[in-house]
């Protein structure tokens, strides 16, 4: 084995230990690394329970309701699979919709609602003119629905 | 195979003088694709049907975040040649590139938390796709630091290598972060299986700003390398003659 090669062995090794290390390392620690629990974890109970979480999924059409007169609102998160009923009072970014995605961080009570305190919207990766939205809107007849103010 | 050609770069002379006659190919055509694309994103192109006009920030986002990666390639590849066939040339380009591909994560992270406040509701959020990007600037941080540790610059070039290497397991991770784990960030609207998920009007401008940006990058590592070739050969004698004439 020439100099040469044993130093291309050398960098190979190192790529793949280390590949191997941090595929190890992030399985371990995959509830740490992942940004958010869906719906059916949650109602599994694979959430840490009593503590502070963030919940991810879609909001449920026609689920948002509101408080008169107050910031307060309720809406259902789901995965298509299972729901979540969500409570939050606050400002909700200007993405927010129903049928889109949503992640809220709060706590689990124990009869089942999720109480937010922060809300942050998961827009999708699909970009399109408005005008192509509406034809698409008109053909599929179903409506993507209005923001939530 | 003939392999004379990769055997000229390793000549410091020879790029040197290469690179001074390839810089102005690499960097006209970046310029002109650059704001040919930007007007074309940033006034051509359609709104989107949800995010407005605020998407277009993805022209300036999009492309930072994918040179971000692809300078860090290249950057590794390099570092793994210079450490294989001890080939001190290549060590010049891995260090050369590390300066470009730091502020192009910086663009990309700065982008990303402007673009983030308006759309998500958060500046910054601790995030597999954000977080793995932020450790790639780390990682370009810590090599540039690395290297100005050692006095040597050999001993430099092999230690910057391995670290270089070593962090060449992020790049695969910062791009599948989005798909692995339940992630904030949206999925890859152009990487993707499939047709884009947007329409001509607003992808062509895109592409034509992710070339521009590459050239942009062939385009400065170019002089970068000069700049590098000059001085670590700074007591040859080719460079006194090279200066003179």
């Amino acid at each position: 084995m020439t100099p040469r090669q044993r130093r291309l062995g050398l960098v190979i090794g190192i790529v793949v230990g280390v590949s191997i290390a941090g595929a190890l390392a992030l399985s371990a620690f995959r509830n740490n690394v992942t940004f958010f629990f869906d719906p059916s974890q949650v109602v599994a109970g694979q959430v840490p329970a009593g503590e502070r979480f963030r919940l991810g999924g879609m909001v449920t059409k026609g689920s948002v309701q509101r408080a008169p007169g107050s910031l307060e609102l309720h809406f259902v998160v789901t995965d298509f699979a299972h729901d979540v009923p969500v409570s939050y009072s606050g400002v909700l970014p200007d993405l927010f919709r129903e049928g889109a995605g949503v992640v809220a961080q709060g706590r689990l009570r124990s009869d089942g609602t999720f109480v937010a305190d922060e809300v942050l919207a998961k827009h999708d990766e699909k970009y399109m003119p408005p005008a192509v939205a509406k034809s698409l809107k008109r053909r599929h007849g179903e409506a993507r629905s209005e923001p939530g103010s | 195979m003939r392999w004379t050609w990769f055997h000229r770069l390793a000549s410091p002379p020879y790029l040197y003088a290469l690179a001074a006659r390839l810089t102005p190919w690499f960097a006209w055509p970046a310029a002109l694709l650059i704001l040919g694309g930007l007007y074309a994103g940033l006034v051509l192109a359609p709104p989107d049907y949800q995010q407005g006009e605020g998407f277009r920030i993805i022209y300036v986002h999009v492309p930072s975040a994918w040179m971000s990666l692809m300078v860090y390639v290249t950057m590794g590849v390099a570092a793994a040649v210079g450490l294989i066939w001890r080939m001190k040339i290549a060590h010049a380009v891995a260090a050369s590139c590390a300066p470009i591909g730091a502020s192009f994560t910086v663009v990309a992270l700065v982008t990303g938390a402007l673009y983030g406040k308006p759309m998500w509701g958060t500046w910054w959020e601790w995030d597999p796709r954000l977080t793995s990007e932020l450790i790639l600037l780390f990682l370009y941080l810590g090599f540039m630091g690395l290297r100005a540790g050692f006095d040597d610059t050999q001993r430099a070039d092999r230690s910057g290598a391995l670290l270089a290497i070593v962090g060449m397991v992020n790049v695969p991770i910062i791009h599948y972060s989005v798909i692995w784990w339940n992630s904030l960030h949206q999925a890859p609207s152009v990487m993707r299986f499939g047709k884009p998920a947007m329409p001509p009007a607003m992808l062509v401008p895109l592409l034509v700003l992710l070339l521009g940006f590459t050239l942009f990058f062939a385009a400065v590592l170019l002089v970068r390398v000069r700049a590098e070739i000059l001085q670590r050969e700074r007591a040859t004698r080719w460079i006194g003659e090279t200066l003179r004439a």
